[in-house]
């Protein structure tokens, strides 16, 4: 088995995190494939895929259950799929009014708040929402207990550990406005309230105010709801048989974000199962200098040619030792090998880009630079 | 079905690079782009631009409430502070709760104690789950530093302020944010307020959207996404779209026929990996160069080095020079 096929072994969550513009979504897919290709049931939720990327998934549109993804255009590509794969794009407001609906004492409280304009600002626009939606959405599949393995891509954040703590702050922020900061004051407590509350619907009007009050008023009989799936949602991500991918691109921005993270996911007690590191230029290991490669070149392609290809391979090994550097920053900072993908010089997001990329993260890659994409 | 991409009869200059943008009124920039694009590195290299031609820049990030991979890791964009500094630069953070407590001070009557009512959970509360609060308090005072003259005395005033954006799903969410607060809360100062922020967003006089991009389907998809939602959502069009980590074309056809037809060898791969790379890359950029329709573009080099230092920001200030009067 490969590293990375042997790192998912068992594994019946796979959450893909890191840095925004990683190629995270792409990185789910290919895993995704994989793991059907071997024989399993797998469920791939994207977030926000790129749109050719959602063709070759056959998921042009928004959704909220998995749909079966066409094997032939894999099969054609040279991926044979044993098992089945499904994928979806995460509906975040859809996502977020079922739950509501599922939640709320009856149908007419899940209508007053889907129709309060403050929620409907929550279940699209507050950070969080999409992160909280995510982890719903997983948590539901993972219960409905239909598939052998879930893959979640996480949605593009400014940091990668907003994932983690999202569904936390967005339920935080649900108890302390129906713990009462917006109910109308009594008591003892009524003197420093009003004068908040003065000063708040001085700058915002009050009308704004009521409505808030309305949201955590009708918000307060589905709190306890809210706090039991919480419970529950924790308890998946930490079970040893989900597991965290940390993908990075060798950038150093990229490479300090899985780092930051892999720490974030053991102080959750979380586990971490592998490192992808997406793009990476393979290293020629027995490059001797320019002059040495213009020298060996001319023979083939004539002096001028010889030289260009000679400058240029000298500068592209710029970047592949910084490459090197990130993969080997990232083996001691994580304790674990990542496994690479080469940069490459095609499109990614077709059904022929993805069998590649897998092929090469699952380890039967044809990489471009033989003397080395790996690191040692 | 006929495609203007593949027709060869295309006039080159309809999608070759459109007469510049340059710089005049504008007090405010904003860069737009995704994520690994070299958005803040752009941004960076725009202020050292700036400042070079005399002008007091500000070169403004916002911060997020949790921002913790800056605080673990603190080296986290500071190479871009490092290699940006010089006299008429400054870099500057503005964070939500900093904007709020700065906004009651303002507006608030004398002798109300501001600092404690920014402090104070429910009020915390209310600019976290009030529609677009949080994001009216950050830009309008990212739009107050950009200001002629200082709202209270002692204020820096800058001639231009550069401001860093955050990624393209959220950027919208920031410049529309004064519409959608005002339409919202209606009456109340801030609903006044969010009217007169909008307005100064919507002036081409004062604010200047630049977008920056790589000539990448997936980052060009994202840019042209968010030029037509900017469009329909304010009425706002990009000033201009830098185009980052452009190939050079350095092979020829004649080149790749004698590449392909050579022994294998390491240096051979690489050069047709770039080669495939510069022309894809140059597909897309018609591509980006066509949605734009006139638009100016511009496109910057890549840079073959371990990471962005002082000497990459200074090309790429270099090259941005041309925006600036």
């Amino acid at each position: 088995m490969s590293d990375l096929a042997t790192q998912l072994a068992g594994k019946r969550i796979v959450v893909c995190a890191g840095a925004g513009g990683v190629g995270k979504t792409t990185v789910a897919a290919a895993v995704g494939l994989g793991l059907a290709a071997r024989g399993a049931r797998v469920a791939v939720i994207t977030i926000d895929p790129a749109r050719r990327l959602a063709e070759a998934l056959g998921i042009a549109e928004l959704g909220n259950r998995p749909q079966a993804v066409p094997a032939e255009r894999f099969q054609a590509a040279g991926l044979n799929i044993r098992g089945d794969l499904l994928a979806m794009m995460l509906d975040v407001k859809g996502t977020f009014d079922e739950l509501i609906e599922r939640l709320a004492p009856s149908a007419q409280s899940a209508h007053a708040i889907l129709e309060n304009r403050v929620y409907r600002h929550l279940s699209t626009a507050v950070a969080g929402s999409q992160e909280y939606t995510a982890v719903a959405k997983l948590y539901e599949l993972a219960v409905a207990d239909d598939y052998d393995v879930i893959v979640l891509d996480t949605p593009p954040s400014r940091n990668a550990v907003d994932f983690l703590d999202a569904p936390d702050r967005l339920i935080g922020f649900l108890d302390a406005g129906t713990a009462g900061a917006f109910a109308r004051p009594a008591g003892a407590a009524i003197r420093a309230a009003g004068f908040v509350v003065a000063a708040l619907g001085r700058i915002a009007g009050t009308g704004l105010l009521e409505d808030l009050r309305t949201f955590f008023g009708l918000m307060s009989g589905l709190l306890e709801g809210f706090h039991v799936r919480a419970v529950a949602v924790q308890e998946l991500l930490r079970d040893p048989a989900t597991g965290f991918i940390l993908v990075s691109s060798p950038e150093r921005e990229a490479v300090d974000e899985a780092i930051v993270f892999a720490r974030e996911l053991e102080r959750w007690g979380m586990h971490r199962c592998a490192a992808i590191v997406n793009r990476v230029q393979p290293l020629d290991r027995a490059d001797a200098g320019v002059t040495a490669t213009t020298a060996r070149l001319v023979p083939s392609l004539g002096p001028r040619l010889a030289a260009t290809v000679a400058r240029t391979h000298e500068q592209v090994q710029i970047l592949a030792r910084r490459d090197q550097n990130a993969l080997t920053r990232l083996r001691e900072q994580l304790r674990m090998k990542p496994v690479c993908a080469t940069d490459r010089d095609a499109d990614v997001h077709d059904a022929i880009g993805l069998v590649g990329l897998h092929d090469e993260l699952f380890g039967f890659g044809k990489v471009r630079n033989a003397t080395g994409a790996s690191p040692t | 079905m006929v495609t203007r991409a593949r027709s060869r009869h295309t006039p080159r200059e309809s999608a070759g690079p459109t007469p510049g943008w340059r710089l005049s009124t504008e007090r405010l920039v904003v860069v737009a782009g995704k994520g690994g694009v070299g958005r803040s590195t752009v941004a960076a290299a725009l202020g050292v631009a700036a400042a070079r031609r005399g002008l007091r820049t500000a070169v403004v990030e916002i911060s997020g409430d949790h921002d913790r991979a800056s605080v673990a890791a603190p080296d986290v964009g500071v190479g871009n502070r490092a290699a940006t500094t010089c006299p008429d630069l400054e870099h500057l953070t503005v964070d939500r709760h900093a904007a709020l407590a700065d906004y009651l001070r303002t507006e608030l009557p004398i002798g109300t104690p501001a600092k404690i009512l920014a402090r104070n959970r429910m009020f915390e509360l209310f600019v976290d789950a009030a529609p677009g609060l949080g994001e009216l308090l950050t830009i309008g005072e990212v739009c107050n530093l950009a200001q002629p003259r200082g709202r209270r005395r002692g204020d820096r005033r800058y001639d231009l302020v550069v401001l860093d954006g955050p990624a393209s799903g959220h950027f919208l969410g920031l410049l529309t944010a004064p519409r959608t607060f005002a339409s919202i809360a209606r009456v109340g100062p801030v609903a006044a307020q969010a009217t007169t922020i909008d307005r100064m967003l919507r002036d081409p006089a004062f604010l200047a959207v630049v977008a920056v991009t790589t000539p990448e389907q997936m980052a060009i998809t994202e840019t042209l996404a968010l030029r037509s939602s900017l469009r329909n959502e304010l009425g706002i069009d990009f000033a201009a779209v830098a185009v980052n980590k452009l190939l050079p074309a350095r092979f020829g056809r004649r080149d790749e026929a004698t590449l392909l037809a050579a022994p294998d060898d390491p240096a051979v791969r690489t050069a047709l990996w770039f080669h495939a790379r510069a022309v894809a890359q140059r597909a897309q950029l018609r591509r980006l160069r066509r949605g734009l329709d006139g638009v100016p573009s511009l496109t910057l080099p890549f840079m073959f080095a371990e990471a962005v230092d002082r000497v990459a920001i200074e090309q790429l200030a270099g090259a941005l020079g041309r925006w600036l009067r």
